[in-house]
């Protein structure tokens, strides 16, 4: 797979087959990001261009660099993202409503300028020049190459990374370390919490979730004697979801009682 | 094949990293938009060494990489402390200074 790679890199025209098939392909990953609803969806289409960018580095003899992309970006770094975004759930947030007026416009306005503005810039300042290519920097191998660059001019910008990485460490370690400032409360005070309330309608507890004969599931509310489906049976987390049915759908006035199979 | 369309598709995703830091509301995917404007830059410096036929470049984006490392790691915690606080992801939520 490497060693495929590396050939696509170093004659021209599997290169020039690998970059139109997989640049687009990035572009639009990229763009599928701001369009998607769901955070999920968008972690998993930056993964896919991280690995396109990885192969475009090993295409340009920069090996090393492909690897770590792969291992640190695609590996570590969403990982975390799909971890936090696990710990923090899904909310309001992922609606793709406009909250500024005419933000949109403006934003889709300055990015068409921003990239043109790039794009002819590149066009003007590259144009006509030959690249030179890696193959004399890296004929003691690449990652040699690096260490050599990296242990000798840049020892010292490698140093200072060194303390970046541990403060960062401590940062983070400092701002997920949580105290409590209140006292827990204890099963007893949380009883009379229940029973001193305003009302003692949930002084048994919240009702759990239905379980009938058509349905035995937790994302099925539970029927109140008048035969409504109470909403605080469910978790609210499914509800935000968007994975379960419309409670009404529960009602026993509105249950279609010809459908002969569910599910 | 000419080597500066890499240059141009790190402009594009670069522009795009850009309207997605100011579209989007929820603050992970703004943030991976971040990365993803990382990323472009990443792509340019090694393909800048390949123009320039020296490895700076590669060192230049392999410090970006472990800066964006760092980036994350920070940037992650605050999103959980101002969640656990709010109850919310959403960058519009986070206003207080503006009340």
């Amino acid at each position: 797979m490497m060693q495929l790679a590396l050939e696509v890199g170093q004659t021209a025209q599997p290169e020039a087959i690998m970059f139109w098939i997989l640049g687009p392909m990035a572009v639009v990953a990229a763009l599928g990001m701001l369009l998607v609803k769901k955070a999920v969806h968008s972690a998993i289409l930056m993964a896919f261009v991280m690995v396109v960018l990885a192969i475009f580095y090993i295409a340009q003899d920069a090996v090393f660099l492909g690897i770590v992309q792969v291992v640190v970006y695609t590996g570590a770094v969403m990982m975390l993202f799909l971890f936090i975004l696990m710990l923090v759930g899904v909310d309001s947030s992922d609606s793709l409503t406009e909250t500024i007026a005419g933000l949109r416009p403006i934003a889709i306005t300055a990015a068409v300028g921003f990239g043109g503005l790039m794009v002819s810039l590149l066009g003007r300042a590259t144009l006509g020049r030959q690249a030179i290519g890696l193959s004399a920097a890296n004929a003691d191998g690449n990652v040699q190459g690096i260490a050599k660059e990296l242990f000798s001019t840049y020892v010292f910008p490698f140093e200072v990374v060194s303390a970046l990485l541990i403060t960062a460490a401590m940062g983070a370690m400092v701002l997920a370390h949580h105290q409590r400032t209140t006292v827990r409360p204890t099963q007893r005070q949380l009883s009379i919490n229940r029973f001193r309330g305003e009302s003692l309608g949930s002084a048994a507890g919240l009702p759990g979730p239905g379980v009938y004969a058509r349905h035995n599931a937790v994302d099925v509310p539970a029927l109140l004697p008048d035969g409504t489906p109470a909403p605080t049976s469910v978790n609210a987390s499914l509800e935000a979801r968007g994975d379960m049915l419309d409670y009404k759908s529960f009602d026993l006035a509105e249950v279609n009682t010809q459908i002969e199979e569910e599910k | 094949m000419n080597a500066a369309n890499y240059l141009y598709i790190s402009a594009l995703l670069f522009t795009i990293g850009a309207v997605g830091v100011v579209v989007r509301r929820n603050a992970i995917v703004v943030f991976m938009c971040i990365e993803l404007m990382l990323n472009a830059a990443n792509l340019s410096f090694v393909t800048f060494s390949r123009i320039n036929g020296d490895l700076d470049g590669q060192v230049m984006a392999f410090f970006t990489m472990v800066v964006a490392a760092c980036e994350v790691v920070v940037g992650l915690a605050i999103i959980v402390t101002i969640y656990r606080s709010r109850r919310s992801a959403s960058v519009d939520d986070a206003s207080l200074l503006k009340r």
